[in-house]
C-alpha cells in the first residue's frame, strides 16, 4: 500500500518535472520512461494483492474527521493490474510516439498526473478521495484532450467532454453522498457495514448516471467520438482503453459492493442499456472512416458488451443466483482486461499511421501493409481480437457471455425472461456487426493500393512503439489461449463480491475452461490454437513439397478490366453502404441521392447521402437549445440596479427560512 | 482413447475425401434438373488436382496476407469440421470447442477471405467482401440465436451433447425446433454462399459474393479455398444431420458394431440433402442483393422466437 501511494506520489511529482523539462530533449524519456516503470510496479502490485486479504492506508489529508482512507481488496487490485497494463503499454508506446509531439509542454505535464488519478479512484476508500481523484482523472485527461487546442474541432470535443466529465461527477457525488446518509458517513468501510439505503434503486441509477457518461453507455457516449480523435494517441488508447474501465469500475464497486443486493428491474434496465450500446455503438462505428472516431465508437460498443455481463451478473444476483452472478461477472471483467489490451493496441496502430502518413482519415490511406508490415500484422492481431475470432481473448470473454444467457435459472420476472435472449440476440449482432466495421477498418487502411502520396510514402515506426504494439499483441493471444489462468485469478474476487466462483479451471485436464460446474460446454483455446497452426502448416508443406511451389508476379486481373488508378478501389463509404442500406436506413435515417448529369452533359453523376445522428437529434440539441434559451432569458438578471439585487437577497433569506420553519 | 483417436481422424480424413464428392454431387444433381448432362461426379476432385499443380499467379501488389490466407482459411475450415459429428459422436476433441466456437472458426475464415479479397484493391475483390459482410452481419447472429436455442433444450452447446441429446427420448416435438430448423436452413444456404442469396455457378456477374472475392487467387491458393468451400457446404450439411436427423449416429462404448450403420445413414443423409439442395436451387431465381437482408431478418427473428419461447416455457 505504502509502495502504490508513493508511486502516486511520484507520478504526480513526474507530472511537474515534465512541466519543467517539456522544452528538453530527454523530458519525454524521462516522463514516459518513469511513468513506464511507475505503472509496470503498479500492475505488480495489484497482481500480488489479487489473492490476498484486502489492505487498508490512512493519510491525514481529505475530510479531517476520517482522513484520505485507501484500500486494496481483490477488485482494486484487478483494475490495478488493468491500469499497469494500459498504462504501462502508453508510456512504452509514447517513448516513440511521443518525440513526435509538437506541443510537449501541454501533454508531458499531465499525463503522469492522469495515470496518478486513475490508480487513485481505483483504490479510494472514502467517498471524499474516491471524488477528488475521480475529477483529477478528469480534468488531466480534459487538458490532454485540448492539448491541440488549435484546431476548433478540439476545443469543441474538450468543452462537451468536460460537460459530460461534470455530469458524471455530480451524479457521483450524488449517489455517494445518499449512500453516506445524513450522518456523513463518508468512509466505504461504513457505508458498507450501513443497512441497505431505502434510496438504493435512486442510487443505483445516479451510479449508472455517472459511471456509464465516464463509460460511453449510449445515450451519454458522445464525448468519446469527438474527444478520442482530438487527444494524442497513446492518450486515447489509456482514456479508451483504461479510463471507461476504470468508469465501470466505479460502477461495480457501487453496485455491487456498497449498495447491497440490488432489485431485479435494475438488471433489466442495465441489459437494456448494454445491449442498445453495443448494437449502436457498432453501428456508429461503421459509418465513420476517421480510424480514431471508428475505434472510440467501437469503444462503446464493448462497454455495451461489458454492461450485458453486469446485468446478467445483476439479474441472477437480485435472484439469489450466485453462481451465475459469478459466471456473468467474471465475463464482464474478462471483456474489460481485454477491451484494455485490443483497444490499446488499435489505438497505438493508429497513432502509428498517423504519425507515419499524417492521416487519420482512412480514405486516404490504403496499402501500408507493403510499408508497415509489423505495425500492420500487430494491427491485425487486434482486429481479429475485437472481432471475437478464436483463439483470441475477445471471443473467450463473449463465449462466457453467451455462457451465462444460457444458464437460463428459473427467473420468475418476465422482464428479465424476455430480457436475457433478447440481448444475446443483440450481443450476436454487435459481434458480427463488430467483424464487419474492422474488416472494413483494416481493409481500407492497410491493404489494397495507397489512395495519397503519404501513404504511399509510409515508413515503418520506431521501435518503442512496435514493441507496445506486438507486445499487447502477445497478451491478447496469451489471454485467448489460457482464459483458465485469468478466470481462476478472479475467483477470490468473485469469492469476496458475490460470496461464489466459477468452477477453478485450471485443474480440468488440457487447461479447457468451463462456465459452471454441472456444465457439459467447454471450450479449450491453446488446443485450438495448435489444431489450426498444425494443419496450416501441414497443408502449406504438403503442397509445397507435392505440389506446384511455383509463383508469378503479374497486374491484377480485375475481370480482365483492370485500373491502375487507386480511386477504382472500395473506399470505406462504400464498403458500409450495405450495411447503411440495411440497418442505417432505419437508425441513421441514412439516405442516398444520384444526381445526374442532364442528358448530353458529360459531366460526372454525383451520390449524396445524408445521416442523421439520432442521440444528437433528441437529447443533445434540444438540451443545449433549453439551456441556451434560460441563458438568454437569466441574461437579465447580469443588468440590475443594486435595489432589486438586494431586494433578491432578502426575498431569497425570507424564502430559506420559510422552508426552514415549514420543515419542522 | 485409441479408439477415439481413430475415430476422430478417420472423421477429419472423411469430411475432406467426401466434400468435393458432394459438391459435385450436388452440381450433377442440378445439372440433370436442368436437362443438361453435367459433369461426372469426380469432377470437383479432377479440378482440384489440375488447381494444385499449376503455378500461382499473383497480382503485383499482393502482400503476405494475401499468400497465407488461403491456408489459414482452409485450416480453420478444416477444425471446425473436425468439431463435427459425422456418423459417430464420440470425437476426442469435441470437447475442445463448441457450436459458439464452430461459428466463430467459421468466421474467422470469413473474416480473413474478406480482407484477402480486398488485399489486391480491385474494385471487384472490395465489392465481394463488403456484401459477404453484410451478409454475415445477419447470418452470424441468426446462426448464434439458433445455437442458443438449442443449448436451452440440450443445456449444452456441446455439438456432441446435443446430438445425444436429440437421439434420446427427451426431445418430442416441438415448435423452437421447427424454427430453429428453417432457420438454420436459411442461414446455410446463406452461409455457403448459395442460390437464392448467392451464386456459386457464376463469374463476372454483379451480384456475385464469394466469387468476387476469390477472383484474384489462382492456383493452389484456389484449390485450397474452393476445397475450404466445400468442407464447409458439407460440415453445415453434417451439422444440421447431426442435430435435427441424428437417426444412425453412432454413439456409446457399444460403438464397434454401429459403425457401419452410422455411415450407411450418413452416407444416405448426404445423399437426401445433396437432391433437395439442387432441386432447391433449381427451382427458385437467385434474389436482389438488398432482398437478402429481408430473408435473413426472417432467419434471426425466427431463431430468436425460438429462444424467447424456450425462455418463457421449457415445454415448447
Amino acid at each position: 500500500m505504502t509502495l502504490l501511494l508513493l508511486c502516486v506520489a511520484a507520478l504526480l511529482a513526474l507530472g511537474a518535472a515534465g512541466a519543467a523539462r517539456a522544452r528538453h530533449p530527454d523530458g519525454t524519456a524521462v516522463v514516459y520512461g518513469g511513468s513506464l516503470a511507475l505503472c509496470i510496479i503498479a500492475g505488480l502490485v495489484g497482481l500480488l494483492h489479487l489473492g490476498a486479504a484486502p489492505q487498508t492506508g490512512v493519510l491525514p489529508l481529505g475530510l479531517p474527521w476520517i482522513g484520505a482512507r485507501f484500500r486494496i481488496d481483490a477488485l482494486a487490485a484487478f483494475f490495478l493490474v488493468v491500469v499497469g497494463l494500459g498504462g504501462g503499454g502508453a508510456s512504452l508506446y509514447a517513448l516513440g510516439y511521443g518525440r513526435h509531439e509538437t506541443v510537449p509542454e501541454r501533454v508531458l505535464p499531465f499525463f503522469p498526473p492522469f495515470l496518478a488519478g486513475l490508480i487513485l479512484v481505483v483504490i479510494a476508500d472514502d467517498a471524499f478521495s474516491f471524488l477528488f481523484a475521480w475529477e483529477l482523472m478528469s480534468l488531466a485527461s480534459w487538458a490532454l484532450v485540448v492539448a491541440h487546442h488549435h484546431d476548433a474541432e478540439n476545443t469543441r470535443a474538450g468543452t462537451i467532454y468536460l460537460l459530460l466529465a461534470s455530469l458524471s461527477g455530480l451524479a457521483l457525488l450524488l449517489a455517494l453522498g445518499m449512500l453516506a446518509g445524513p450522518a456523513g458517513n463518508f468512509a466505504f468501510a461504513a457505508i458498507r457495514a450501513a443497512p441497505p439505503s431505502p434510496l438504493g434503486g435512486l442510487v443505483l441509477m445516479l451510479a449508472l448516471l455517472g459511471a456509464g457518461s465516464k463509460a460511453g453507455l449510449v445515450p451519454l457516449h458522445a464525448w468519446l467520438p469527438l474527444a478520442h480523435p482530438a487527444a494524442p494517441s497513446h492518450v486515447s488508447a489509456l482514456m479508451s482503453g483504461v479510463m471507461t474501465k476504470v468508469a465501470v469500475y466505479a460502477f461495480i464497486r457501487i453496485v455491487f459492493d456498497l449498495l447491497g443486493p440490488p432489485a431485479w428491474w435494475s438488471g433489466v434496465v442495465v441489459l437494456a442499456l448494454g445491449g442498445v450500446t453495443a448494437v449502436l455503438g457498432m453501428l456508429y462505428a461503421l459509418m465513420q472512416h476517421d480510424l480514431k472516431r471508428l475505434l472510440a465508437y467501437s469503444t462503446v460498443e464493448n462497454i455495451g458488451i461489458i454492461f450485458i455481463g453486469l446485468g446478467l451478473a445483476m439479474a441472477f444476483r437480485a435472484n439469489g443466483f450466485a453462481a451465475g452472478a459469478a459466471l456473468a461477472l467474471t465475463a464482464a471483467l474478462f471483456h474489460v482486461l481485454n477491451h484494455a489490451l485490443f483497444k490499446s493496441l488499435l489505438f497505438f496502430g493508429a497513432g502509428a499511421v498517423l504519425s507515419a502518413t499524417g492521416e487519420r482519415d482512412t480514405e486516404h490511406l490504403g496499402g501500408l501493409i507493403h510499408r508497415m508490415p509489423r505495425t500492420a500484422f500487430a494491427v491485425l492481431t487486434g482486429c481479429a481480437a475485437i472481432a471475437a475470432l478464436p483463439p483470441l481473448n475477445g471471443f473467450v470473454s463473449e463465449w462466457l457471455t453467451f455462457q451465462a444467457i444460457l444458464l437460463r435459472p428459473d427467473l420468475p420476472q418476465w422482464g428479465l425472461k424476455v430480457m436475457i435472449p433478447t440481448d444475446g440476440a443483440l450481443l450476436a449482432l454487435a459481434a458480427a456487426l463488430a467483424a464487419a466495421c474492422f474488416v472494413r477498418a483494416f481493409g481500407i487502411t492497410f491493404l489494397g493500393r495507397p489512395r495519397t502520396a503519404a501513404a504511399a510514402l509510409a515508413g515503418e515506426v520506431d521501435r518503442f512503439s512496435l514493441a507496445a504494439m506486438l507486445g499487447m499483441g502477445l497478451l491478447c493471444l496469451l489471454a485467448g489461449l489460457f482464459p483458465g489462468v485469468v478466470i481462476d485469478t478472479l475467483a477470490p474476487l468473485m469469492q469476496a463480491l458475490l460470496g461464489a466462483r466459477m468452477p477453478a479451471q485450471l485443474g480440468l485436464p488440457w487447461l479447457s475452461i468451463i462456465p459452471v460446474e454441472a456444465a457439459r460446454s467447454s471450450y479449450n483455446g491453446w488446443l485450438i490454437f495448435v489444431f489450426i497452426a498444425a494443419a496450416t502448416t501441414l497443408t502449406i508443406l504438403a503442397i509445397h513439397r507435392f505440389a506446384s511451389r511455383a509463383v508469378r508476379r503479374a497486374p491484377a486481373w480485375d475481370c480482365g478490366f483492370p485500373d491502375p488508378r487507386p480511386v477504382t478501389q472500395y473506399t470505406a463509404e462504400s464498403f458500409a453502404q450495405p450495411i447503411r442500406r440495411v440497418f442505417g436506413s432505419v437508425v441513421f435515417r441514412a439516405h442516398e441521392v444520384v444526381l445526374m448529369p442532364p442528358p448530353g452533359d458529360t459531366g460526372p453523376a454525383r451520390i449524396r447521402r445524408s445521416l442523421r445522428d439520432p442521440i444528437w437529434d433528441a437529447l443533445y440539441a434540444p438540451v443545449g437549445h433549453w439551456i441556451t434559451r434560460a441563458a438568454d432569458v437569466m441574461n437579465v438578471l447580469q443588468f440590475l440596479t443594486i435595489r432589486r439585487y438586494l431586494g433578491f437577497v432578502f426575498i431569497a433569506l425570507v424564502a430559506l427560512l420559510l422552508v426552514l420553519a415549514l420543515w419542522q | 482413447m485409441i479408439g477415439d483417436l481413430l475415430i476422430q481422424g478417420a472423421q477429419m480424413a472423411l469430411v475432406l475425401l467426401l466434400a468435393p464428392l458432394f459438391t459435385g454431387v450436388v452440381r450433377k444433381m442440378k445439372a440433370r434438373l436442368q436437362r443438361r448432362r453435367g459433369a461426372p461426379v469426380l469432377q470437383p476432385y479432377r479440378d482440384l488436382l489440375r488447381l494444385l499443380g499449376k503455378e500461382v499467379v499473383l497480382a503485383d501488389n499482393a502482400s503476405w496476407l494475401f499468400r497465407t490466407a488461403p491456408y489459414l482459411i482452409f485450416a480453420l475450415t478444416w477444425v471446425a469440421a473436425a468439431l463435427v459429428p459425422t456418423f459417430a459422436t464420440g470425437l476426442l476433441f469435441s470437447w475442445s470447442g463448441d457450436l459458439i466456437a464452430i461459428i466463430a472458426l467459421l468466421g474467422a475464415a470469413r473474416f480473413l477471405l474478406a480482407l484477402a479479397g480486398m488485399d489486391v484493391g480491385t474494385s471487384f475483390g472490395g465489392i465481394g467482401a463488403s456484401r459477404e459482410m453484410m451478409i454475415a452481419s445477419l447470418a452470424e447472429p441468426a446462426m448464434l440465436m439458433i445455437v442458443i436455442s438449442l443449448a436451452l433444450l440440450a443445456g449444452s452447446t456441446q455439438l456432441s451433447t446435443i446430438a445425444a441429446f436429440m437421439l434420446s427420448s427427451a426431445v418430442g416435438l416441438r415448435v423452437s425446433l421447427a424454427l430453429a430448423l428453417i432457420a438454420f436452413i436459411i442461414v446455410a444456404l446463406a452461409e455457403n454462399a448459395r442460390i437464392p442469396v448467392d451464386n456459386p455457378a457464376t463469374h463476372l456477374e454483379l451480384t456475385m459474393v464469394h466469387e468476387a472475392m476469390v477472383l484474384e487467387y489462382s492456383g493452389r491458393h484456389l484449390a485450397m479455398i474452393e476445397l475450404a468451400a466445400a468442407l464447409k457446404l458439407l460440415l453445415t450439411v453434417s451439422a444440421i444431420a447431426c442435430i435435427f436427423f441424428p437417426f444412425g449416429l453412432a454413439a456409446g462404448p457399444d460403438g464397434l458394431v454401429r459403425y457401419p450403420i452410422g455411415l450407411a445413414s450418413y452416407a444416405a443423409k448426404l445423399g437426401v440433402a445433396a437432391v433437395l439442395l439442387g432441386t432447391f436451387e433449381t427451382s427458385i431465381a437467385k434474389m436482389r442483393v438488398f432482398r437478402v437482408p429481408g430473408f435473413l431478418g426472417a432467419a434471426l427473428m425466427l431463431s430468436l422466437l425460438a429462444t424467447l419461447l424456450l425462455y418463457v416455457s421449457r415445454g415448447l
